[in-house]
């Protein structure tokens, strides 16, 4: 994209964004939700995060080598580190800094 | 100074998010400028959609020329959660007024943690109090990505492996998740979506198509997810 339109993605980013926010603001005044939302809302959030998980490696090559293998060590750190020290700063960096040795001397 | 209470109570509050925001803001603006967009382009980004997760993805959005129509979808379904916070906080923010508009644009993740967990000191007024704790939080996440940006135009180092971060951000977030719904299903159907779509459609519908099946799936399936 060039600039002008990387500008208009931002605006529809933005509105798009505030509109998730404000739903609730204009269309529920009563405090209980139907079923189907609390339903979905229970559920969706943990759908998304692993679809978001596939959607950043969707173009990791899994049929040659080295098969996703870095993709797999780098995520294993991060996952570990989050369930052992529960600090999201410390797993982030230390995930992230270990894929970047994998990719960059390895 | 009117509303000097308000102001550090609400100053007090943030702290932890100081840290957290600066750093991914920080880590945000470096690696746009890295590669090669515009210092100022993080920047507005931070200021006028300000949502972590989305500007990370936005990167991909631009390098994949995604069409607007896509953008806006995409956009929606990956902060929907966010419709579910205003939920909870429809009557905190009633009486706010003027400052509603701004309460309601920078209700965060991590802002909405802050104003529903921590205890309210009743002697402040409140509206004040949300108001200073979001413009704080704001004001880090802003302040992280002009660093980075500044930084990132000044120093070069070999940036490649840095886009690992939004991966690990969702990992991270993936496990938070599992502590407040210890359900393994949803998280089951959404790997097995995201796998349909990767191996039968072209990667730049892959989203849309993921969340589209994920969904079909979780009503198909919506009797399991419930009894689990």
């Amino acid at each position: 994209m060039n600039n002008s339109e990387i500008y208009i993605a931002i605006a529809v980013m933005a509105i798009a964004n505030l509109i998730t926010r404000a739903l609730p603001f204009l269309f529920f005044h009563k405090k209980e939700q139907p079923k189907y939302m609390k339903f979905i809302s229970d559920n969706f959030p943990a759908m998304i995060m692993i679809i978001l998980i596939f959607y950043t490696l969707a173009k990791v090559d899994f049929a040659n080598a080295p098969y996703g293998l870095k993709e797999l060590i780098a995520i294993s750190i991060t996952a570990l580190l989050h369930i052992k020290l529960n600090n999201y700063l410390i797993s982030i960096f230390i995930g992230t800094l270990s894929y970047m040795v994998l990719v960059q001397y390895i | 100074m009117k509303y000097k209470e308000e102001m550090k109570f609400a100053f007090k509050v943030s702290i932890p998010v100081l840290m957290g925001y600066c750093i991914l803001g920080f880590a945000f603006g470096l690696l746009m400028v890295s590669m090669k967009y515009d210092i100022i382009i993080p920047i507005i980004m931070s200021i006028f959609i300000y949502a972590g997760a989305l500007q990370f993805l936005a990167i991909g959005f631009f390098s994949a020329k995604l069409a607007l129509f896509d953008i806006f979808i995409a956009s929606l379904f990956v902060n929907i959660r966010q419709a579910f916070y205003g939920l909870s906080v429809l009557d905190k923010f009633k009486d706010s007024k003027n400052l509603k508009p701004y309460l309601i644009f920078a209700l965060t993740d991590e802002t909405y943690g802050l104003i529903t967990s921590i205890k309210e000191n009743k002697n402040i007024n409140h509206k004040y109090y949300y108001f200073f704790l979001s413009l704080f939080n704001q004001f880090y996440w802003v302040t992280g990505t002009i660093l980075g940006a500044i930084f990132a135009s000044y120093i070069s180092f070999d940036t490649n492996g840095l886009e690992f971060s939004l991966t690990a951000l969702f990992v991270v977030l993936a496990i938070e998740q599992y502590k407040v719904n210890k359900n393994y299903i949803p998280f089951l159907i959404g790997a097995i979506s995201s796998i349909l779509a990767i191996v039968f459609l072209p990667i730049a519908n892959m989203l849309i198509a993921s969340i589209i099946i994920s969904l079909v799936f979780l009503f198909i399936f919506k009797k399991r997810v419930i009894n689990e």
